[in-house]
């Protein structure tokens, strides 16, 4: 139907019924309806990498996603990266080395990089580039931001090896 | 920058989703990766009526590797592509294609059959099909039929596909242990479209020189396309650098790239003389016998 449907989200461990039409894509459900504004939305077209929140763990495009299709996957937003107030490591070292600037980019980020450094517990800073390259910052101040997950990613391998 | 309205449909099955597709027809659009289709929609270059959703279709998610194949089933995300352990075994250029394609996020939802539909004249995986002479698996409620890749890709992101049929797999021949590849592409950003992209594998004769070269190029036309004249008269030329720049050379007096005001057609020729090049000399390194 084109018109609004039933659905039932799990969004952080939680659970939403909720009532949207087909076309609203899952960053506008999860701004507008669940009030989930940590995930920014930037070009709506999968360039920039602002919305990627987690699909069953992965990353993945918030505006190229439909609300009604996440019905039965699990759904992590960047409000649910900390657990009980306290930091991961990427979050911490982004804010220790100034990777934020405006914030604008960081959640997008953040998810993108929980995973991807579970993938790649050891980069080198060409591969962090690379992995980067899907998240546009348009203060353009990316060496801080590779510092960051470089940084990050020597506190996670210190803390598994510990 | 918001999609128009749609009906959506979430079939649980392959023969459900067929007919869907069947009843639902030209007015119905197949989601599966959403990586294109969705950019799409949300600037309204596409407007369906019905999506037909295939992200529950598990069934067309697998590799299959034997003595002589490798099938991959059209919901197969790239990420699995460009990581699977198989994959990297019997088919290596692929593997390095998929990694190449977008960014790691984009990987994790986007799919083989997604991409070979949409046709993109830049993608990879049209390009790696039609070097490697691959086949494509097609469903509809009615009929199931095989088609080489080279004839499936007809045009710019228009493919031999009826509104009632789905891609659910492709079929590789899997590259021989002693065969050499290269797969190389320039763009200018990370994960961004292909200015010219190359495909290739080649074996070495008794002799060390070249023989069975596969050339494909792709970002030049329309469609990727096999060089076959390249391919001819490199047989049985010594596997050296003067062969690499004679071929690499002619490589690129055998593309017609059209000229846009952003990419001159001679940019883009230089372009392919030295991505094939760059794939020559990955594919002839690893047919250095290490012995």
């Amino acid at each position: 139907m084109t018109e609004p449907v039933s659905i039932s989200l799990t969004v952080n461990g939680a659970t939403h019924d909720l009532v949207v039409a087909p076309r609203k894509t899952l960053a506008d459900v999860l701004r507008e309806d669940l009030g989930l504004t940590g995930t920014h939305v930037g070009c709506e077209h999968g360039v920039c990498g602002a919305c990627t929140i987690l699909i069953d763990g992965a990353p993945a495009r918030a505006c190229l996603t439909y609300a009604v299709q996440m019905e039965g996957h699990e759904l992590t937003t960047i409000e649910a990266v900390a657990k009980s107030g306290e930091l991961t490591p990427l979050q911490r070292a982004l804010t220790q080395v100034h990777g934020l600037q405006c914030g604008f980019c960081t959640p997008g980020i953040v998810l993108t990089f929980e995973v991807w450094l579970r993938d790649n517990p050891d980069p080198d800073e060409a591969g962090v580039r690379e992995a980067l390259s899907g998240n546009i910052c348009r203060c353009t101040g990316y060496q801080n931001i590779v510092k960051a997950v470089l940084a990050a990613a020597a506190e996670m391998r210190r803390g598994a090896g510990a | 920058m918001k999609p128009a309205s749609f009906t959506y449909h979430r079939p649980g099955c392959l023969d459900d989703a067929l007919g869907l597709m069947a009843t639902l027809g030209v007015t119905a659009k197949p989601l599966a990766g959403g990586q294109s289709l969705g950019p799409m929609m949300n600037m309204r270059l596409a407007r369906p009526e019905h999506v037909v959703d295939l992200n529950d279709l598990l069934e067309l998610d697998f590799v299959r590797v034997t003595d002589a194949v490798v099938e991959i089933g059209a919901l197969t995300r790239h990420h699995r592509v460009a990581t699977d352990p198989e994959i990297a075994r019997a088919l290596p250029l692929l593997a390095k294609a998929a990694q190449s394609i977008g960014h790691y996020a984009i990987r994790q939802r986007g799919t083989l059959g997604g991409s070979l539909v949409h046709a993109d004249p830049a993608a990879q995986y049209a390009l790696v099909a039609i070097t490697l002479d691959a086949e494509v698996v097609i469903r509809s409620a009615r009929t199931t039929r095989v088609v080489p890749a080279v004839d499936f890709v007809q045009s710019i992101m228009t493919v031999d596909l009826a509104p009632d049929e789905l891609v659910t797999a492709v079929r590789f021949r899997r590259l021989a242990p002693a065969e050499g590849w290269g797969f190389e592409m320039f763009s200018r950003r990370h994960g961004d479209f292909a200015l010219v992209s190359v495909a290739l594998t080649l074996r070495r004769d008794g002799h060390g020189a070249i023989s069975n070269l596969r050339l494909g190029v792709g970002g030049v036309g329309p469609v990727p396309e096999r060089l076959a004249v390249v391919e001819r008269d490199a047989c049985r030329l010594a596997a050296d650098v003067g062969t690499i720049a004679v071929l690499a050379r002619q490589a690129a007096d055998n593309v017609t790239p059209e000229d846009d005001p952003q990419v001159p057609a001679n940019y883009r020729r230089e372009l392919v003389e030295a991505v094939t090049a760059r794939a020559l000399t990955a594919a002839v390194l690893k047919t250095e016998s290490p012995s």
